[in-house]
C-alpha cells in the first residue's frame, strides 16, 4: 500500500501542516515531515484538509431502482463530493426491513470501495407504518444497523413511534424521523403559502412538519431514547428544536444543502427539478435553518441525495418524483451558504459534516479529528475554486440537480478512504 | 404575446387589444357567413387531457371560424391513457406541424411546461390547467362584463365559491385587477388559500355583506365531493351561507349582473330561478367565449402581431 505525504494543507482550515498517511492510518501531522522512500508526495498548498465527510441521509436506490443509482455509482458520487461514509436510506425495493436486505446493501458498499456504506433499516415492515420491522435482527446483522427510518414516509402513528423509540434502546439505536403529518399533506406539491395559492399547487404546510417534530421530541423524552429529525426545513421547526435543547431534551436534527440555499420561488418555473420533499421553503425559513445550523440547534448537514431517472422529472410537476441529487454539490453549497457568509468556520464544517453525523450514526471509523492514529479518512478541498454545475457531468447516474447552471465555490481535489485515494484531481480514481 | 398561459401575463393594453378584437369577432356572429380566412393553412390542435366538452367545442368553433385546420386530440381515448408522456405527445404534435396548441390538463403548470420545455415550437393556449388558471375564461368573462357595465375601471366584482381549487377565480382576479376593477372573493375560509397576500383582491367570508357593493357577481362551481374532505359540513349549509338565491339577488344593485362559468350545480351554488333570471348572463358568456377565443387565436397565430419576438412559423 502506497504511503502519502500531503504537504502544506490547512488542517480543518487552520494551521498549515503536512499529513503522513500510511497503512490506512494518519501516521503523523506536523510541519516539515519527511516522506518515507516509497511515499508519494501531494502538494496541498492552498487546500484545506477536512476529515472525510459523512452523509447520514443518502438514497442509493439499490436494490430496485438501479436505473436511478446503484451502490457503486452513488458511493462514487459520494467520494467526488468528499464523503467517506454514507448512510443508505431504507426505501429501496425490496425495502431494507430485514437483515438480508441491509446485509446486501452493506456488502455492495464494501465491494464498490468508494465510501463505507451504513445501511439504515426501515422502522416498519415495508415502511407501511403498521408493524415494527425486525429491528433487532438488522442491528445484529453484519451491517450492524444503528439508525432506523421510514424516510419517504413519516412514522405517523404516535403509539408505533413510541414503541420504535423504546425498542431500539436495547441496542442503542436511533430513530430518524421523516416529519410529515400525512393528513395535512395529502397530495402536497410545494410549500403552502402565498405562492402555492397563486400557482395552484397543493400546499405542504410547515405545521405538518412542526407538529410531528414537537410530538416526537416529547415522546422521546418520555421513553429516553435517541431521536433524529431528518431534513428539517422550517423556521418553526428550528424554534421547536432550539427550545427543546434549551430544556435539555435529547434530539438531533439535520438540514439539507438545498434547504440552506434554495427557496420556493423556483417552483414558479413548474420545472420538477425543484420538486422535493419536504419542499423548498421561504427566504425566512432559509435564514432560520442557516442560523440553526450555525448555533448548533441543527446538528448536521445531510444531503438527502435522491436520484431519479430523467423520465421521472421530464414531465408535469404533479406527476414528477420528489427529490434532488446532492452528494457532489453538498460541500460547495455549504461553503457558499455558511462559510462564505461567515456563519460557520471550516472547523465548524468538519463538525457538522463529519464529526457529528458520524457520532449520530455510530460510525466509529469516521468523523475523527485529523490526528496521528486516526483512520486515514480525509478530503482535500480547494476553497478558492469556482465551478459551474453541469448536470451532464455528474458522477451520479442521475441528473436531477437543482443547482444546474449555478456557479458555486469550492472543489474537492482528493478524497482518501482508509489511506487509499478514491478521488484525485477532482476525479474518481477508478 | 407568444403564448397565453396566465391572465397575469397580460398587460392592460394587451388585454384590451384581445377584448377589442373579440368585439370585431363578435359582430361576425350576426352575419350569415360566420367565417374569416385569417388562419387558412394553420393547424390548431385541441389537446385535452381532461374532459371538457364545452371548452373544447368553443375553441373548435373559434378556430374553424378563422378557417384553421382543427385537430381534436382527446387524451382520454388516445395513447396518453396507455402511458404516453406529455413530452411524447408534444413531440408528436410538433412532428405534425401544429401551429397552435390549446391545452387542457389536470396538472397545474402543464401548458407552461409545453411552452417552455422546447419540445414544441407552436403557440400554447392554456385552456385550463389543474387548479391554476383558465385565462380565456377570464377574458370572456371580462368581455361579457364590459358589454354590460362598460369600462371595468373601478367596477366592483364579487367572485364566490371554491376559490382554493378554482382556476377560473385565479385568472379572473388577475385579469380584472389589470383592467382596474375592484375584486372581492367570497368563500368559507376553508375554500380560500391560506395566504392570499399575492392576490390583487380583497376577501370576505360574508356574502351578504358584499351584495350591495357588487356590480357583478360570479358564482363558482362547488364540487359536492369537497364535503368529504371537510371543506364544509353539508351542501345545505353551503347553499345557505354562500348560495345565490332570489333573496340575495334582490340585494344587488339594480343593474348588477350574475355570472357562472358553468357547468352549474343548480340548487347548490346558484338557484334555478337566479340562473334563469334576466340578470343572468350565463348563456351569453358561452356565446362570447367563441368570439374571445377567436381573438386569442387570431392574435397568437395570424403573424400580424408586431410585438411578437418569434413569429409563429
Amino acid at each position: 500500500m502506497t504511503a502519502y505525504l500531503i504537504t502544506g494543507a490547512k488542517i480543518v482550515g487552520g494551521e498549515v501542516a503536512d499529513l503522513l498517511i500510511d497503512n490506512e492510518e494518519i501516521v503523523a501531522v506536523g510541519t516539515g515531515l519527511q516522506a518515507p522512500a516509497d511515499a508519494e508526495t501531494i502538494d496541498a498548498t492552498g487546500l484545506i484538509a477536512l476529515p472525510g465527510l459523512v452523509d447520514l441521509h443518502t438514497h442509493l436506490r439499490e436494490p430496485g431502482r438501479e436505473d436511478a443509482e446503484t451502490v457503486h455509482t452513488g458511493t462514487r458520487a459520494a467520494a467526488v463530493g468528499g464523503f467517506t461514509a454514507v448512510f443508505a436510506m431504507a426505501n429501496t425495493d425490496p425495502v431494507a426491513d430485514t437483515a438480508g436486505v441491509v446485509e446486501q446493501v452493506w456488502r455492495l458498499g464494501r465491494e464498490a470501495g468508494y465510501a463505507d456504506v451504513y445501511p439504515i433499516g426501515a422502522v416498519t415492515v415495508g415502511r407501511q407504518g403498521t408493524q415494527l420491522a425486525e429491528l433487532g435482527a438488522m442491528a445484529d446483522s453484519a451491517a450492524r444497523v444503528r439508525v432506523f427510518s421510514d424516510d419517504g414516509d413519516c412514522v405517523w402513528d404516535a403509539a408505533l413511534m413510541r414503541r420504535a423509540l423504546e425498542y431500539v434502546k436495547a441496542f442503542g439505536g436511533t430513530i430518524a424521523q421523516h416529519a410529515q403529518e400525512p393528513r395535512l399533506t395529502k397530495g402536497a406539491q410545494m410549500n403552502e403559502g402565498a405562492l402555492s395559492g397563486v400557482l395552484g399547487l397543493t400546499g405542504w404546510p410547515s405545521v405538518a412538519e412542526e407538529a410531528i417534530i414537537a410530538r416526537d421530541i416529547l415522546l422521546n423524552h418520555h421513553v429516553g431514547s435517541k431521536l433524529h429529525i431528518c431534513h428539517l426545513s422550517t423556521k418553526g421547526s428550528v424554534e421547536i428544536v432550539r427550545a427543546a435543547k434549551r430544556r435539555g431534551l435529547d434530539v438531533t436534527a439535520e438540514v439539507t444543502p438545498h434547504h440552506l440555499l434554495l427557496t420556493e420561488e423556483l417552483a414558479a418555473s413548474y420545472d420538477p427539478v425543484y420538486k422535493v420533499n419536504p419542499p423548498l421553503r421561504t427566504k425566512e425559513d432559509v435564514e432560520a435553518v442557516r442560523e440553526g445550523l450555525a448555533d448548533g440547534t441543527i446538528d448536521i448537514v445531510a444531503t438527502d441525495h435522491a436520484p431519479h431517472p430523467v423520465e421521472d422529472k421530464d414531465c408535469e410537476w404533479s406527476a414528477a418524483a420528489f427529490g434532488m441529487i446532492g452528494l457532489e454539490t453538498a460541500l460547495s453549497v455549504v461553503q457558499h451558504a455558511m462559510v462564505d457568509t461567515k456563519l460557520l468556520t471550516w472547523a465548524d464544517v468538519a463538525d457538522r459534516m463529519s464529526y457529528r453525523p458520524a457520532a449520530i450514526g455510530q460510525a466509529s471509523d469516521h468523523g475523527r479529528p485529523l490526528e496521528a492514529g486516526a483512520p486515514a479518512n480525509l478530503v482535500l478541498v480547494d476553497p478558492a475554486a469556482q465551478r459551474t454545475i453541469v448536470p451532464e457531468q455528474s458522477t451520479s447516474l442521475s441528473r436531477n440537480t437543482p443547482f444546474a447552471g449555478m456557479t458555486l465555490p469550492g472543489q474537492v481535489v482528493a478524497t482518501f478512504l482508509r489511506g487509499t485515494p478514491t478521488v484525485r484531481d477532482g476525479k474518481p480514481v477508478r | 404575446m407568444r403564448h397565453l398561459l396566465s391572465a397575469g401575463d397580460l398587460s392592460r393594453d394587451e388585454a384590451n387589444l384581445i377584448l377589442d378584437t373579440a368585439e370585431e369577432m363578435r359582430s361576425l356572429a350576426d352575419r350569415p357567413i360566420k367565417k374569416l380566412p385569417a388562419l387558412r393553412g394553420r393547424t390548431v390542435v385541441n389537446l385535452f387531457f381532461e374532459d371538457s366538452t364545452r371548452t373544447r367545442i368553443s375553441f373548435e368553433a373559434a378556430a374553424k371560424r378563422l378557417s384553421a385546420d382543427v385537430i381534436n386530440f382527446s387524451a382520454k381515448g388516445s395513447s396518453v391513457s396507455k402511458g404516453e408522456s406529455l413530452k411524447d405527445t408534444a413531440l408528436t404534435l410538433q412532428a405534425m406541424g401544429a401551429d397552435g396548441v390549446v391545452c387542457r390538463h389536470g396538472a397545474s403548470g402543464a401548458p407552461h411546461l409545453l411552452a417552455t420545455s422546447g419540445w414544441m415550437t407552436g403557440a400554447v393556449v392554456n385552456a385550463g390547467d389543474g387548479t391554476h388558471e383558465h385565462p380565456t375564461q377570464a377574458l370572456l368573462d371580462a368581455f361579457t362584463m364590459r358589454r354590460h357595465l362598460g369600462s371595468l375601471d373601478g367596477r366592483r366584482i364579487t367572485i364566490v365559491g371554491d376559490v382554493l381549487h378554482s382556476r377560473v377565480a385565479r385568472s379572473n382576479v388577475l385579469l380584472l385587477a389589470t383592467l382596474g376593477a375592484e375584486v372581492t372573493v367570497v368563500a368559507p375560509p376553508t375554500l380560500l388559500p391560506v395566504d392570499m397576500s399575492r392576490w390583487p383582491c380583497t376577501t370576505s367570508y360574508d356574502f351578504d355583506a358584499v351584495l350591495a357593493k357588487s356590480d357583478a357577481v360570479m358564482m363558482l362551481r362547488v364540487q359536492r365531493e369537497r364535503m368529504g374532505d371537510a371543506y364544509f359540513p353539508s351542501a345545505r349549509e353551503y347553499t345557505r351561507r354562500y348560495g345565490l338565491d332570489v333573496h340575495r339577488m334582490a340585494q344587488l344593485p339594480e343593474n348588477a349582473i350574475v355570472m357562472h362559468p358553468g357547468p352549474m350545480n343548480r340548487g347548490m351554488e346558484i338557484s334555478a330561478e337566479v340562473a334563469d333570471s334576466t340578470r343572468s348572463v350565463i348563456v351569453e358568456q358561452v356565446t362570447n367565449g367563441v368570439a374571445v377565443r377567436m381573438a386569442v387565436l387570431y392574435l397568437l397565430l395570424s403573424g400580424s402581431n408586431e410585438s411578437t419576438e418569434e413569429p409563429p412559423a
